[in-house]
């Protein structure tokens, strides 16, 4: 490697504009009348080598430019995502190719075709992302090597070229220059710079650690990314969901066995007039009584099984706790989250029948069906003695005419019942659906008179597990730190020099030069030294016009 | 205790009236010098500072009437955003001192509090999902971040008037006007709203949606767009038949809402535009040709440097732990949490622009105009126009 060694004797990377100890400009910077300070003019490898593939590939991402444009990408891309719900948002039975054509016609169908409707799980916007994670990587590693190398080393004492090229920069002629100097380094300290001496001259500096604040918050970002990639890691993310009734127990999906939840009771409550605060009543009346959601809640009991596991056994059990879970209150155990997402009120669990003289109207008996695990004969004394001979929990017609069910939910339960009475040894047989009863073999002397319905509330309840958490966590946290350390504190420096019997004075700072001057009118307030003029301002009063420098 | 929230809101927004007098007035007192203190500037600020106290005896008053912070509906929200500009201003206005900005801040702090007040202002209990502390958490500091944001459009807008050469016709005199239009729009909306609602006109239509089912809806506004096969039903009989009707997807009722507001809008910017006989933007410049540029540009640069991280805290990371407690999930792609990516997205665009390409001045200005208007897109359209788990918030 080529090295550039400046008149002070200060050795340099190939490729420094300026020179980093005494910041002689190395460079021919032409007409140019301020020095370009973002990065300290330091040698950056994207900027100094270009040659192979891997340079290229490097000065590519290290491009903000290129950074920029990725971000301006995923920004319109994510806009478009925007336009019409996502597959996850349209109600899940739902085909989706059929809902974006019918619910949003050919705008809506092309959309779908477009593959819009998943769009933030996409290939090309994942790979977007990727792609601003491998910028943020280089670029920061582009800069912030060579940034740490030339605020390390600058130098006290530094050329004149270097001061007169600064956007503040003023000279003054003052009768005791080493009074001057004294009193304003006092001061400098009593301001809380750091202040350096050197031959009778002065660098103050106060808040370079703001200028690591980009890096330090690119760093959390990158982690953030990477806890979001690990989600994808087997093991890493468990996402489950639980049906589970009033009263039953049941094993908690994603535990394997190992954890069983026993629901309780579940609650739903609604704003009600009269009932809850009066402030509310207006906004009750618009929406309607009992219409506004108060309260989703399941009270359960958690278990963990104790023993080995025995297939076909009914598992030990052991109580862990109560809780009632709410929204915004899910039940937490062993990095486990149970929330409250859903529910089913009034679920059919039973039915009740009596078996009635249709003549008379006198009963022998009550007949109560568990809807879910119906038993195939019940005696009811006397000689009265029901037998379910067949059991539709969801009763349709299938194509040939005969009864069947659609599925094992009691959404429309049927039964096909054989009443034994003393004078009906043989039996009648009765067809018993909702609503009707039908007798296939004749009339009958019995019947089936419904005596009610038993129902239960069902939670649906959602299981998650992550353990990306913790680093998503971290790295919101980290990028925080650096965006506070980057934005609120400014990295100030004020060169003060004594050349050829003048006082020099130069600053900078990569941000908010308005609080600089004030702090500089503050600091030479009194001391004769006069105030450094904003080269900027000047320049573009006199009608150059042109960009002002920006630093970072 | 509603009572006197409801007057103490009122209060304060006259009093923000008043203070954008006062700031006026300091631009058009010509001894000023930046280093004297003038006393218009001392009274607008004044003013500023008693209404911001009480707008936050509003907000106080009505926490305590509810039981929860007055953050939970889309009226509350944009008044507590509408208060947050306010207190933004007033903190840069002590950084920078700089009187212009009160005669901008002040009018689009206004506009959001007249806008928000548009909404039903009742007080709405909370739905689960909404009962956490989060809530008070979340959205008190992303609507802080957001206001700090808009400041930055302010003085971007302050930057952009006093730089748009209006001597000839430009795309950025053009985009300008773009701009106080949009601002003359809302002010438009507010009046129609106002004005309908005074009189109480209402219409109920019965009509049918995209899943066939008949519903009815009320308009508080003449129907110049109708519902999918709409029709007036009896007790709305004589009201206004719509001109026009609207496929069953689109929601006609806040279309005519829109139609009506731009219509307002654009009554009142012909009707200024003939009363100054040039550009809105060339009419106000003449208020701006003393500011310094460059402060300007750092007014901008530095509402953007305080307001990011508050954004991303209060939008970004405040949102997400909320809804891994309460969704399950903190993250789903739900249209509001895409928009403020989006923001966030945007406003780390311009930084890199600004620090790394040198962007400043009246690139930057542009930019913070964008800003602001992608931040109200969120507030404004993702709660009425796109639906999502946030829209509770726009009932």
């Amino acid at each position: 490697m080529e090295h550039v060694k400046c008149e002070c004797g200060h050795v340099n990377p190939h490729g420094t504009a300026f020179c980093e100890s005494c910041g002689k400009p190395l460079a021919d910077l032409g007409e140019k009348p301020l020095l370009d300070m973002r990065y300290e003019g330091s040698a950056r490898r994207s900027q100094t080598y270009k040659k192979t593939m891997i340079d290229q590939i490097w000065a590519f991402f290290s491009s903000v430019k290129v950074g920029v444009a990725l971000i301006v990408i995923t920004l319109i891309a994510s806009v478009i995502g925007t336009i019409f719900p996502q597959q996850m948002y349209i109600p899940p039975n739902a085909d989706p190719a059929e809902y974006y054509k019918q619910q949003y016609g050919w705008a809506g169908k092309l959309y779908y075709e477009l593959g819009f409707n998943n769009l933030y799980g996409s290939w090309w916007y994942i790979l977007l992302i990727a792609l601003i994670g491998v910028s943020l990587v280089i670029c920061s590693l582009d800069r912030v090597i060579p940034l740490y190398r030339a605020l390390k080393r600058q130098g006290v004492k530094r050329h004149p070229r270097f001061l007169e090229r600064q956007r503040l920069f003023g000279v003054s002629h003052v009768s005791d220059l080493d009074k001057t100097m004294a009193v304003l380094k006092e001061r400098l300290a009593k301001r809380r710079y750091h202040v350096r001496e050197e031959d009778g001259h002065l660098l103050a500096e106060k808040g370079r650690f703001s200028r690591w604040g980009p890096y330090v918050n690119h760093i959390g970002l990158i982690i953030f990314l990477i806890g979001a990639m690990l989600r994808s890691v087997p093991g890493m993310y468990i996402d489950r969901v639980m049906w589970i009734p009033e009263g039953e127990t049941k094993e908690i999906p994603g535990t394997n066995g190992r954890y069983f939840l026993k629901s309780e009771k579940f609650i739903f409550e609604t704003y009600e007039k009269g009932k809850d605060n009066e402030v509310f009543n207006a906004a009750i009346d618009r929406v309607g009584n009992g219409m506004i959601a108060k309260n989703y809640q399941t009270n359960v009991v958690l278990y963990k099984r104790v023993g080995p596991v025995i297939p076909g056994a009914k598992p030990k059990l052991e109580k862990v706790k109560e809780y009632p879970i709410r929204v915004n209150e899910p039940l937490e155990f062993d990095h486990y989250a149970l929330y409250q997402v859903d529910f089913r009120l009034n679920e059919p669990k039973a039915m009740s029948f009596q078996l009635a003289d249709k003549q008379s109207g006198k009963t022998f008996g009550t007949v109560t069906v568990d809807l879910y695990d119906p038993k195939e004969s019940y005696n009811l004394g006397h000689g009265y003695r029901v037998e379910l001979l067949s059991y539709f929990p969801d009763f349709e017609f299938d194509e040939d005419g005969n009864p069947s069910t659609k599925s094992r939910v009691p959404n429309n339960p049927a039964f096909v019942f054989k009443m034994y009475a003393p004078d009906r040894p043989k039996g009648e047989v009765s067809f018993v659906a909702i609503q009707q009863t039908i007798e296939p073999f004749g009339n009958n002397k019995y019947k089936m008179a419904f005596a009610g319905l038993q129902t239960r509330n069902v939670s649906g309840l959602t299981v998650r597990r992550d353990f990306t958490l913790w680093i998503l966590g971290v790295g919101g946290a980290i990028f925080m730190i650096g965006l506070i350390q980057g934005m609120y504190w400014n990295h100030r420096r004020i060169w003060v020099q004594r050349v050829n019997g003048e006082l020099w004075i130069a600053a900078h700072t990569n941000k908010n030069w308005f609080g600089l001057k004030n702090e500089l009118r503050r600091l030479l307030d009194g001391t004769g030294v006069m105030m450094p003029a904003d080269q900027l301002e000047n320049e573009k009063k006199a009608g150059q016009g042109g960009q002002a420098h920006g630093t970072a | 205790m509603v009572q006197l929230s409801s007057t103490l809101l009122y209060i304060a927004f006259v009093l923000y009236l008043i203070g954008t007098f006062f700031f006026g007035g300091a631009i058009r007192d010509k001894r000023k010098e930046r280093q004297e203190k003038d006393r218009w500037s001392q009274l607008g600020i004044s003013v500023t500072i008693i209404g911001f106290l009480a707008q936050v005896g509003y907000f106080v008053t009505r926490w305590i009437a509810a039981g929860h912070a007055p953050v939970s509906n889309l009226f509350e929200f944009t008044t507590f955003f509408g208060m947050m500009l306010v207190a933004a201003f007033i903190i840069i206005y002590f950084i920078y001192r700089l009187s212009v900005l009160g005669l901008f801040a002040l009018p689009v702090a206004l506009l959001v509090i007249a806008y928000a007040s548009m909404f039903p202002r009742e007080i709405s209990p909370l739905i689960p999902a909404l009962q956490s502390d989060w809530l008070h958490i979340h959205v008190t500091t992303a609507a802080a971040g957001e206001a700090i944001l808009a400041i930055s459009f302010v003085a971007g807008l302050i930057y952009l008037i006093r730089v748009v050469d209006q001597s000839k016709p430009s795309k950025r005199t053009f985009w300008l006007e773009v701009v106080m239009f949009c601002l003359i729009t809302t002010l438009g909306f507010v009046i129609v709203s106002t004005a309908f609602g005074l009189s109480g006109y209402e219409a109920k239509f019965t009509w049918v949606d995209k899943n066939k089912q008949t519903v009815e809806v009320i308009y508080d506004m003449p129907a110049l767009v109708g519902p999918h096969k709409g029709e007036l039903m009896k007790e709305s009989a004589g009201r206004m038949e719509p001109l026009v009707e609207m496929p069953a997807i689109i929601n006609a009722r806040k279309l005519n809402t829109v139609i009506w507001s731009l219509i307002a809008g654009t009554a009142l910017y012909i009707m200024l535009r003939l009363l100054l006989r040039k550009r809105v933007a060339a009419a106000l410049k003449p208020l701006v040709k003393n500011v310094n540029l460059d402060l300007t540009d750092e007014i901008s640069y530095r509402a953007v440097a305080i307001g990011f991280p508050v954004f991303t805290l209060g939008a970004l990371i405040f949102a997400m732990i909320w809804a891994q407690i309460a969704w399950t999930r903190f993250w789903g792609w739900d249209p509001k949490e895409v928009w403020a990516l989006i923001t966030w997205l945007f406003y780390a665009a311009f930084l890199h622009l600004r620090l790394s390409k040198g962007w400043h001045g009246e690139k930057s200005a542009w930019l913070a105009v964008i800003g602001f208007a992608i931040i109200m897109f969120n507030l404004v359209a993702v709660n009425l126009v796109i639906a999502g788990l946030h829209s509770y918030a726009g009932t």
